[in-house]
């Protein structure tokens, strides 16, 4: 296996697993978050837009590890500098 | 397949390249400047006033009671700013409703320019109500031990800004356009509804979290604010 080979099968195998892995954290997190807000909601109506303020800022920050493992798989794919590295130098031979 | 809008290049001379981002944010203040130029250039102050005007004073006293709501207490004081970056970013994100346009949120280099700023206005804003060596002296808060933790996530929430903004947004035109291959008519529909939500929830986290990050920052040990809202990135 040369080199070009085993970084796209390192890369392509990275990238899933970062996606894959990455969101189950988030995604507990964010159903927790819903859920304490949910039932917050049920017992105090009246503070019905801080919950939700709070909700809204607490769960984009959640989300926002989701999206970092995201950025991270899309340039795994999409732009991976060791793949152009590889690519320019089989250009320049 | 484009990861931001800075690789499609419109016009090049020489060392100068005109990108997409360029192009589009230089758009949208213009857009932004003239329309609200064009507005206020006749403001009535009596009950009957046009429509534009009752559009542009519900926008910015919405924006005064969020920034108000968050501990500061002069939101006049910080409108400028914070409702610059909440305008900016909001119709940037909601503008990908128009065919062609391209987000310039959705490219790093925007949004790390405006996490920058934030970086910037926080301690300005902070040395002005509470002078240079009280600001200093709240970095050393607890004890002395925690300096280099507190300059380290003044750095690391700056990149968070930046990467959590520019990541919903490239992420929404990548799902699309991944969708588009696989399921090409109805789903898109579905999924761009539900960009342009993530858009404006991510304009309001944006313009909340520099908020709260100047509200922490001007809050001396003196002038304790009844509502307590510290949410760290």
């Amino acid at each position: 296996m040369d080199n070009a080979t085993l970084i796209a099968i390192s890369s392509i195998v990275t990238a899933g697993l970062t996606i894959a892995l990455g969101s189950i954290g988030p995604a507990l997190g964010e159903g927790r978050a819903v859920a304490t807000a949910l039932s917050s909601l049920a017992q105090q109506p009246d503070a019905a837009t801080t919950i939700t303020r709070t909700l809204f800022v607490g769960l984009a920050m959640i989300e926002s590890i989701a999206i970092y493992c995201f950025v991270v798989s899309m340039i795994l794919i999409f732009a991976n500098p060791f793949w152009t590295h590889v690519v320019a130098e089989a250009a320049g031979k | 397949m484009r990861l931001s809008p800075d690789e499609m290049i419109l016009w090049r001379d020489g060392f100068f390249k005109l990108n997409a981002t360029i192009a589009y944010t230089w758009g949208l203040m213009l857009a932004l400047t003239v329309g609200s130029m064009l507005v206020t250039h006749n403001l009535s102050l009596g009950l009957s006033r046009s429509r534009w005007q009752n559009l542009l004073e519900i926008v910015v006293t919405g924006i005064e009671k969020q920034i108000e709501d968050v501990g500061l207490r002069r939101p006049r004081k910080y409108i400028a700013f914070l409702g610059t970056l909440f305008l900016f970013v909001a119709s940037a994100n909601l503008c990908t409703v128009i065919p062609g346009y391209e987000p310039p949120t959705a490219s790093l280099s925007t949004t790390a320019a405006l996490a920058l700023w934030v970086l910037a206005a926080v301690p300005l804003f902070g040395i002005e109500e509470q002078g240079l060596g009280d600001y200093l002296k709240s970095y050393a808060e607890p004890t002395i031990i925690m300096l280099p933790f507190n300059i380290i996530s003044e750095l690391s929430r700056t990149l968070a800004l930046a990467v959590r903004l520019f990541g919903n947004m490239m992420s929404g035109s990548m799902i699309l356009a991944i969708l588009l291959t696989i399921t090409p008519f109805v789903f898109p529909i579905a999924m761009s509804a539900l960009g342009l939500l993530t858009g404006m929830v991510q304009a309001y986290i944006f313009t909340i979290l520099a908020a709260v990050y100047i509200a922490a920052a001007t809050r001396g040990r003196k002038s304790r604010p009844e509502m307590d809202t510290t949410i760290d990135a």
